[in-house]
């Protein structure tokens, strides 16, 4: 039992993941990752909604009249994602004001809906909880791993923390301005599903 | 007159729904493959989002913000119930989606037929809320501006799947690496053409 949870959690780090192989949760992937701190914290937020939504729905997938489903699932979702919503404007509001309306976003966030049809209606609440988690994590994933390339190159620094000394931007060295803007965000993830697709093989199409 | 050309033109090319705010991005990449598909959602897309932004105003502007409640008598005045925003939205979203579903039906079978799965998933594309939820965040003052806003999102986002479904035909006989067939070079593709979109930044109509 646990080592089949295990591969719950780490399958969509990799051979699985969310955004380089299932083509979900894209949007908010490319929008927050001009900086680390949002995208963590978006990170953060979708895999709670995730866990918690799937766990919702999985407890109660024997009850709901087939009819309505996508209806429920989108109530579920859209409460929970209320729920952080608020959370955010009151405890972090400086960035909940940088992710505007992506939060609000997370409620169409392809992720959450695809994990619910594929996986919570046809699973136990326990496993169905950490699938939500594990794909929110492999979201997370590439989400910060855009972000730290984005702020690094885009703006020096990283957290908020400048990294780039002020020496070598005395010898010339300049930020660029290009990776903040959105066209980057598109073509850092296709550079990153190259490198994913050259390593793992078997994720080529055709 | 004037002002309603210039928001159309600007949410068309500048704000583009793809290239600039990156929504409805899982169904763009997707259904971009062949170039009749994409035309299909393109218009659904158009149709969909040129209804529910006006609808979702007239929610935003009389029951939701605060204090729109004082048409039913000076005691609402002070009652803000924007926290309710994502729900109604979304409940409104999947209303007039499952309505434009039975019209189609109703009066062109043919193109229900050509549309099949697309109309239903329209209602999770994440263009549409997020059109209602940029109308919410820039205060439009008419329900005309509303929807001159919807249309010019909703024929952005269109122009975009379709340009960028006749390029993926075109390349299909391309001579890509192995690894960045499909889905790498489409992000690759969409980047450029953002690039390219930026072009027309500071465009005064």
């Amino acid at each position: 039992m646990a080592s089949k949870n295990l591969k719950l959690l780490t399958n969509p780090l990799n051979n699985e993941n969310p955004i380089t192989v299932q083509v979900l949760g894209i949007c908010s992937a490319l929008a927050v990752t001009v900086q680390v701190k949002p995208a963590l914290i978006m990170a953060i937020s979708v895999t709670v909604v995730t866990g918690f939504s799937n766990l919702i729905i999985a407890s109660i997938r024997n009850t709901i009249p087939p009819r309505i489903r996508i209806i429920v699932q989108l109530v579920v979702i859209a409460a929970l994602v209320i729920i952080v919503d608020q959370l955010l404007k009151a405890y972090v509001y400086d960035v909940s004001k940088k992710l505007s309306v992506f939060v609000g976003l997370i409620i169409t966030n392809c992720i959450i809906m695809g994990r619910l049809e594929a996986f919570a209606m046809a699973n136990k609440p326990w496993e169905s909880f950490i699938d939500g988690i594990g794909n929110g994590f492999g979201y997370g994933l590439i989400l910060v791993i855009v972000s730290v390339f984005r702020e690094l190159l885009g703006s020096g620094s990283l957290l908020g923390y400048q990294l780039i000394p002020e020496s070598l931007y005395q010898l010339g060295y300049k930020d660029n301005g290009m990776m903040i803007l959105p066209p980057m965000a598109l073509i850092t993830v296709g550079i990153l599903i190259w490198i994913q697709r050259s390593k793992n093989r078997k994720l080529i199409e055709r | 007159m004037e002002n309603l050309f210039d928001l159309f033109v600007r949410n068309v090319f500048i704000d583009n729904m793809i290239f600039a705010y990156f929504l409805g991005m899982c169904s763009y990449l997707a259904v971009s493959k062949t170039l009749k598909t994409s035309v299909g959602l393109g218009i659904a897309v158009i149709f969909v989002i040129t209804v529910t932004v006006p609808v979702n105003w007239l929610l935003e502007n009389y029951l939701l913000k605060a204090g729109a409640l004082k048409w039913l008598g000076p005691a609402f005045a002070d009652y803000d119930l924007s926290f309710l925003s994502f729900l109604l939205f979304i409940a409104v979203i999947a209303a007039i989606v499952q309505l434009i579903e039975m019209v189609i039906e109703k009066f062109s079978p043919a193109l229900y037929n050509a549309l099949g799965i697309f109309l239903p998933l329209i209602a999770v594309n994440c263009a549409i809320l997020g059109a209602a939820l940029f109308m919410q965040e820039r205060e439009y003052g008419t329900i005309a501006e509303a929807a001159v806003y919807g249309f010019g999102s909703g024929f952005g986002w269109a122009l975009a799947i379709v340009v960028l479904a006749a390029i993926r035909e075109k390349i299909r006989y391309s001579n890509i690496p192995a690894p960045l067939r499909g889905l790498g070079i489409s992000f690759i593709l969409t980047g450029l053409l953002a690039i390219a979109f930026m072009g027309f930044m500071g465009i005064k109509v």
